[in-house]
C-alpha cells in the first residue's frame, strides 16, 4: 500500500487516460464508420497503459520483456491475418482462454513476489483485501481458461457439440463453487500456499465441468459470458494492482459479456440459469422419425432462379448451414444478378443465427455485401407479408412458426422470422432427415408455399446462380 | 489509492460500459468481442510488473509468460478487429 500511495499523479492520470481511450474504442462500435477510428483509439490507449508501466518500474530484465512481446505479437498477428471469418467463434474462445489463462499468471506472480506489486502490510503479510482479490481473480481467470478451452474444442468440432452430461452434476458443481469461495474466504486468515493453489486447481475443473454440459447450439450464450468472466478476471487484477485502467477495463468488458448473453438468451426465449444448467440440444429421436412421412414440394435450382428472378423483392435468411459449407461469396453472386435484374434484396438476420453474435453480419460484409441492405428481426420481420420470395439458407430454428403456435414446442416463445408470411419460402437444405439444433421438426417444410432445395447449401447458390445465366 | 475510491471507479464504469455497449449496432457484435477481448489484455499491466520486477524467479518467469499470452491478444485482437470493421461497407452509389 505504502508504494501504491507513493505512485506520481502523472502516472495515475495516464492509466485514467487509457481507461477512456478503451470507452472510445467500445463507443465507436454505435457505427461501421466510427468504428475503425474507434479500435485505433483502444490500440492508443493500450499503448499508454504499457508504456506507462515500464516508465515507472525498475525493469530489470527488458530484453526478456521484449522478446515475449515479439512471440506472443507475432503469433497475434499472424492468427489475426490468417484466420477464416468463418472460424471466429473459435478464435474468440481461443483468445478468451489467454486472457483468463495470464489472470492467473499474474495473481500467481503477485503471490510469490507480492513486493513487487506494493501489496504488504507492515508485518510483511500480504494484505487481507488483496487476498480476496487476489484470489478471486485467480479463480474467474482458471475458470475462463479451462471453459474456454472446451468452448473451443467444440466450436472447432474437436468435440463433439452434444452435451455431456455427467450424473450428479449439479452437486458436483455447487458443492465445488462453494469450496473455492470456502477456501478464498479461509485465505484471509491463512496465506500458505496450498490454499492459493488449490482454489487455481479447483478453479480450472469447475470451467470443464460448468462447459462440457452445454450443447453447441447454447455457444453464443456460452462464449458472450466467457467474454464477460474475462473481463471480471481482468477487473479483480486491476483492484489487486490498484489499477484504474485495468478496472475500468474489466467493468467495461464484463458488462459488455453479460448484455450479450441476455440478448442471446432473450433471442432464444431461454433464462440464463437454463443455459448454464446445460443439457439442451439432445436430438430427440422421435420428431425424426414423425418428419419422415409428410408430403413436401421439391424444388430445382432452375424453379429457383426462376421463381427469384419474377420477384419484386427476395428477403435472404441466412444461418449457421451457411457459414458451414462458405456459401457467402455465391450468396453474393446470386444476389448481384437478381439485382441487375430488378430484383430488391435484402437479409434478414436472427440474433443467434451462427455461433457467436454477430456472426452472420461478419460473413456478409466479408463477401462485400453492403452492411445497409442487412436487417435485424424486429426491423425486417414486418416485411415478409409484402415479399415474394424468402430464401432460407442453413438456417432453421430460428424460422419455426411452431415457436408462435404450438404451446408444447421446446422453442415456444423464441421469437422468429415471419418467412411463411412470405409469397414463396425456398429453403435450402441439406437433406429432409436433420432437424435444428433444438431437435424440432419445423411445419414450414410442408406448407403450400414451400418450396425444398434439398443440396449443399454451396452447391445450390452455384447452381442457382448458373440457372440465372 | 483506497480501496472504496477504487469501487466507486469499479461501479461507475460498470454504469458506463452497461449504456455503451447497448449503443453498439447487433451487426457489430462480432468486432465487439473481439475488440474487448484485445482491451482485456490490459491485464498486461499486471503481468509486465511481475516481469519487470527483481527477487522473485519464479515471478518474473510466469510475469514473462504472461506478457506473451496477453501480447497475442493484444496484437491478435486488435488486428483481426481492424481486419473485420474494414469489411463493412455501404452500398456503392451507381452515379459515384
Amino acid at each position: 500500500m505504502r508504494e501504491a500511495a507513493a505512485t506520481p499523479a502523472w502516472v495515475l492520470l495516464a492509466y485514467l487516460i487509457s481507461g477512456v481511450c478503451f470507452i472510445l474504442a467500445l463507443r465507436g462500435l454505435s457505427g461501421p464508420e466510427s468504428s475503425r477510428r474507434g479500435n485505433y483509439t483502444g490500440m492508443v490507449g493500450m499503448a499508454i497503459a504499457v508504456g506507462t508501466t515500464l516508465a515507472v518500474h525498475q525493469v530489470a530484465s527488458i530484453a526478456e520483456i521484449a522478446g515475449a512481446m515479439l512471440i506472443g505479437g507475432g503469433i497475434g498477428l499472424i492468427t489475426a491475418r490468417k484466420i477464416q471469418m468463418t472460424a471466429m467463434p473459435q478464435l474468440v474462445a481461443a483468445f478468451h482462454s489467454l486472457v483468463g489463462m495470464a489472470a492467473v499468471l499474474v495473481g500467481a506472480a503477485a503471490f510469490l513476489n507480492p513486493g513487487a506489486f506494493g501489496i504488504l502490510d507492515p508485518a510483511r503479510q500480504i494484505l487481507q483485501v488483496s487476498r480476496v482479490e487476489m484470489g478471486l481473480g485467480v479463480a474467474i481467470g482458471a475458470i475462463t481458461f479451462s471453459g474456454s478451452v472446451i468452448a473451443f474444442l467444440k466450436l472447432n468440432g474437436n468435440m463433439s457439440g452434444k452435451p455431456i452430461l455427467l450424473p450428479l452434476r449439479h452437486v458436483i458443481n455447487l458443492s465445488t463453487l462453494a469450496a473455492i469461495l470456502g477456501l478464498i474466504a479461509y485465505f484471509t486468515q491463512d496465506q500458505a500456499p496450498w490454499v492459493f493453489f488449490t482454489v487455481a486447481g479447483l478453479s480450472f475443473a469447475i470451467g470443464f465441468l460448468l462447459i462440457i454440459p452445454i450443447g453447441g447450439a447454447d455457444m453464443p450464450v456460452v462464449i458472450s459470458m466467457l467474454n464477460s468472466y474475462s473481463g471480471w478476471a481482468a477487473a479483480a487484477m486491476g483492484f489487486t494492482l490498484h489499477n484504474s485502467a485495468m478496472i475500468i477495463t474489466g467493468a467495461l468488458v464484463g458488462s459488455s459479456g453479460a448484455i450479450l448473453s441476455y440478448i442471446m438468451c432473450r433471442a432464444m426465449n431461454r433464462s440464463f440459469i437454463s443455459v448454464i444448467a446445460g443439457g439442451f440440444g439432445g436430438v430427440s429421436a422421435s420428431a425424426d422419425a414423425a418428419a419422415i412421412d409428410r408430403p413436401y414440394k421439391r424444388g430445382s435450382a432452375e424453379d429457383a432462379a426462376f421463381l427469384m428472378k419474377q420477384a419484386d423483392q427476395v428477403i435472404i435468411v441466412p444461418g449457421y448451414g451457411m457459414a458451414v459449407s462458405q456459401a457467402q461469396h455465391a450468396l453474393k453472386e446470386m444476389a448481384d444478378k437478381l439485382k441487375a435484374e430488378g430484383v430488391r434484396i435484402k437479409y434478414a438476420i436472427h440474433p443467434v443465427a451462427g455461433r457467436m453474435p454477430g456472426h452472420m453480419n461478419v460473413l456478409l460484409a466479408e463477401a462485400n455485401v453492403p452492411y445497409d441492405e442487412v436487417f435485424e428481426l424486429e426491423d425486417i420481420n414486418s416485411e415478409f407479408a409484402q415479399t415474394d420470395v424468402a430464401f432460407v439458407i442453413g438456417a432453421n430454428d430460428v424460422t419455426n412458426p411452431a415457436a408462435k403456435t404450438d404451446k408444447s414446442s421446446p422453442i415456444y416463445g423464441m421469437p422468429v422470422l415471419d418467412v411463411e408470411k412470405a409469397r414463396t419460402v425456398l429453403f435450402v437444405k441439406r437433406s429432409m432427415g436433420g432437424v435444428g439444433y433444438a431437435g424440432v421438426d419445423n411445419e414450414l417444410f410442408y406448407r403450400d408455399n414451400t418450396m425444398m432445395l434439398l443440396a449443399d447449401a454451396k452447391k445450390m447458390v452455384e447452381e442457382i446462380v448458373k440457372a440465372l445465366g | 489509492m483506497d480501496f472504496v475510491s477504487i469501487l466507486s471507479i469499479f461501479v461507475l464504469a460498470c454504469f458506463v460500459g452497461y449504456y455503451v455497449v447497448w449503443s453498439v449496432t447487433p451487426a457489430l457484435h462480432t468486432p465487439l468481442m473481439s475488440v474487448t477481448n484485445a482491451i482485456s489484455s490490459v491485464i498486461v499491466v499486471g503481468a509486465l510488473i511481475a516481469a519487470a520486477a527483481a527477487g522473485s524467479a519464479s515471478s518474473k518467469w510466469l510475469g514473462l509468460v504472461a506478457v506473451a499470452l496477453a501480447s497475442v491478444n493484444i496484437f491478435g485482437g486488435f488486428a483481426v478487429t481492424a481486419r473485420m470493421l474494414a469489411m463493412y461497407k455501404k452500398k456503392e452509389r451507381r452515379d459515384a
